[in-house]
């Protein structure tokens, strides 16, 4: 598995329909919403962070991961009742970092979308404890089996998902 | 200058973006607690975000739903004749138990009312769909399909049949976010049904419910129920709240206790729940209605019981029997009961007559008004007009004991009551007329005084014209004039005969009739007493068996 970007293929800028940016984010949110209230370990997952890290590894320009980052993270922010802002940071954060590391790193193949995927939901779960925990002062409870089994689940669905949102790629 | 953004520009968009949201973080974060509404901005925000989220949901739910009343209203309709009327007759069963419950429902507001207890009573409630979820399970959130156009409110209680659910946060026109008490940031007041301990409900780790701060009381036990206390002036009082799972030592506050609790209401399944719209310390005009109807057809329901009842037992009131002539009767003309029974007055009162001995706050403790010499008391002596009102006619030490205990010897001679002291003495000193040794004599001389309540006390009577060693008291002194000597060796046995005894007292007035002393001792047997627990009469004829073995039931008058 080649975890450096080999080709020119692997560096490109992968580009989709306008409307497949607009929608995934609120299929993502909608989805989340509607289907944790049927079933309740769904919860568990974060298809928005999913959603995040595919198009900030596709695209591989930081600051629009950055900006739709925190776009998508406002939105999960404000169907939460915490404060406007926990998921947005954390959501910035790791678009900045999945578009800085797409330009390197080869995010084609699956292995290493899993390994990614994983490590990036361990990093968006530790800086919402920390602005949660630290900054607003709220009980939120770190678990570390919790949050790694929990990382590892959204890492299997995310290969999954990134697989079917490949498919709605432009091709040259 | 322009190489520098150029070259950090994704860092700075980065940094700028941050930097923008830890502001907004900070702003919303400063607000001060009392203020819990959004800054309109952040209200904006959410109500742009929960429109576009909520209505593709609603359509959603909707469409479902339209789906299943086609299904269930038009297609699956098998067996609905037979439900409905079988519904039918619960309902006619129903009604009869709400009839006979109303009464005890109307009796406990009553009650209620008399002791000021302002009872929160739902009357208006307003029953809503959950669409929703936050979609993360670090917030219990769920959204539901009435907002502000229906009359919500913020920190409205929501409920299942169930159980609490949570309260209203955020109300947006036709959409409102309901924090679950699973939510870590809730707080609900509730109380341990079994115990009594108060505490706050709040959520934990992993949707899990929890009461804190408890202290630690090994009387809570998993499965006792948990109940809303009021206290938090959204939920009424009492509402069900769920049951203890376990208790857990807090980690925080090491003495401390937290109780996991179990949900009534299922949490991770709601559907359906009713939204607390009105609360107040009445109930409501149509609670009132609903009330009064059910009572009208309790007080129908019992007036048919009644009717039936009436008819197969007998009258309480014989129109044709004569008249009570019982001036002690206490039932009054209805045959209710009116007044307790008084007991018959007593032909010859004693210490035990109601009203016979002066109340305890009169006394002094200790009080002697007989002086004691050597320990025992110098009783003077008394004039030679004392009066006996009864005189003992039994043959037996014991009888004339007892006469004597039973005797007011108001004014005594000295020396009848010598003879009775003497008497007394003896009986208690071991020549006991069951012939059976008395084993204690009565060891403390006590008061003869009849103002001390000690001296009606039979043991305490028995000594008081005796001292311990046995020697007569009367004999040392004078009585006074006035004074009541009570002599009681045997209570039971020297009760007062009953008129329907043949036993006649001698007239009270022979008051120069001294008191005849006690002849021999004589065994006084086993006596046979009747079931209404009156004396045997002196003309009790003996039973043949028992002539030889025991000796005959001995009336006083024998």
């Amino acid at each position: 598995m080649a975890l450096m970007a080999s080709t020119r293929r692997e560096v490109d800028e992968r580009s989709f329909p306008l409307f497949i940016y607009i929608l995934a984010p609120l299929l993502a949110l909608g989805l989340q919403s509607l289907v944790t209230l049927h079933f309740l370990r769904f919860g568990m997952l974060d298809l928005p962070l999913m959603v995040v890290v595919y198009f900030a590894m596709a695209r591989r320009n930081p600051v629009t991961a950055t900006l739709g980052g925190a776009a998508v993270g406002i939105l999960q922010d404000a169907l939460t009742h915490q404060p406007i802002g926990v998921f947005g940071i954390a959501k910035a954060f790791i678009g900045y970092l999945a578009a800085s590391l797409g330009v390197r790193i080869d995010t084609e193949a699956h292995g290493t979308r899993l390994v990614l995927t994983f490590l990036f939901m361990l990093l968006h779960n530790g800086i919402d404890w920390v602005l949660v925990r630290h900054l607003l002062a709220q009980p939120l409870v770190w678990n570390w089996l919790h949050e790694l089994l929990r990382a590892a689940i959204n890492a299997l669905i995310a290969v999954v998902l990134f697989a079917l949102l490949d498919r709605a790629r432009i091709r040259e | 200058m322009e190489s520098f953004f150029s070259r950090y520009k994704n860092a700075l968009v980065l940094l700028l973006v941050l930097v923008m949201q830890l502001l907004v973080l900070a702003v919303q974060a400063k607000r001060p607690s009392k203020d819990a509404s959004d800054p309109e901005a952040v209200s904006l925000i959410r109500y742009v975000v929960v429109t576009v989220v909520a209505t593709p949901e609603r359509l959603l739910r909707n469409f479902g739903q339209s789906i299943e009343d086609v299904w269930f209203g038009y297609i699956d309709l098998i067996h609905v004749r037979r439900d409905n009327a079988s519904l039918k007759n619960q309902i006619e069963q129903l009604r009869l138990e709400q009839a006979s419950v109303v009464e005890d429902a109307r009796q406990g507001q009553r009650l209620q009312r008399l002791l000021g207890f302002k009872e929160h009573y739902i009357y208006q409630s307003l029953p809503a769909q959950v669409i929703g979820t936050s979609g993360t399970d670090q917030s219990g959130i769920v959204y539901i399909d009435k907002g502000s156009n229906d009359g919500l409110k913020p920190d409205m209680p929501v409920m299942t049949a169930d159980g609490i659910v949570g309260r209203l946060k955020d109300v947006f026109p036709s959409t409102s976010q309901l924090m679950l008490v699973s939510d870590p940031t809730s707080g609900v007041g509730v109380i341990l049904e079994s115990t009594r301990t108060r505490g706050v409900l709040k959520g934990g780790a992993f949707n899990q419910v929890q009461m804190i701060n408890v202290s630690p009381d090994d009387r809570i036990k998993p499965g006792d129920k948990i109940v809303t206390s009021g206290g938090d002036q959204i939920f009424p009082r009492g509402m069900p709240v769920g049951t203890v799972d376990r208790v857990v030592p807090d980690p925080d506050r090491d003495p401390l206790l937290d109780v996991i609790v179990h949900p009534s209401a299922n949490l991770a399944q709601l559907e359906e729940v009713l939204v607390i719209t009105g609360m107040g310390d009445a109930v409501s005009s149509q609670e009132e209605k609903d009330l009064a109807e059910s009572e009208a057809e309790g007080e129908a329901a019992q007036k048919r019981a009644s009717d039936i009842l009436s008819e197969r037992l007998p009258s309480k009131i014989d129109p044709s029997a004569p008249a009570d002539t019982n001036p002690d009767s206490n039932v009054d003309s209805t045959g209710n009961v009116v007044q307790p029974l008084h007991p018959p007055k007593p032909l010859a009162p004693d210490g035990f007559t109601p009203g016979s001995t002066p109340p305890a706050t009169a006394l002094t403790p200790g009080e002697r008004t007989v002086p004691v010499k050597n320990g025992i008391e110098d009783l003077p002596k008394a004039p030679a007009t004392a009066k006996i009102e009864r005189a003992p006619t039994t043959t037996g030490a014991t009888s004339a004991t007892s006469e004597a205990a039973t005797t007011h010897a108001a004014a005594k001679p000295a020396a009848d009551a010598a003879d009775a002291a003497k008497t007394s003495t003896a009986a208690r000193s071991g020549t006991a007329s069951s012939g059976v040794p008395l084993s204690k004599p009565a060891a403390k001389p006590a008061s003869s005084q009849t103002s001390n309540p000690v001296a009606h006390s039979p043991g305490a009577a028995s000594s008081g014209v005796a001292s311990s060693s046995g020697k007569p008291a009367s004999s040392a002194g004078s009585l006074k004039p006035d004074t009541k000597v009570h002599v009681i060796v045997d209570g039971p046995e020297n009760r007062a005969p009953r008129p329907s005894s043949t036993f006649n007292p001698p007239a009270s007035g022979s008051s120069t009739q001294p008191a005849p002393k006690p002849v021999t001792p004589a065994r006084n047997g086993p006596v046979v007493v009747p079931d209404d627990g009156s004396r045997p009469p002196a003309t009790m004829p003996k039973r043949p068996a028992d002539s030889n073995s025991s000796p005959a039931p001995q009336g006083h008058g024998a």
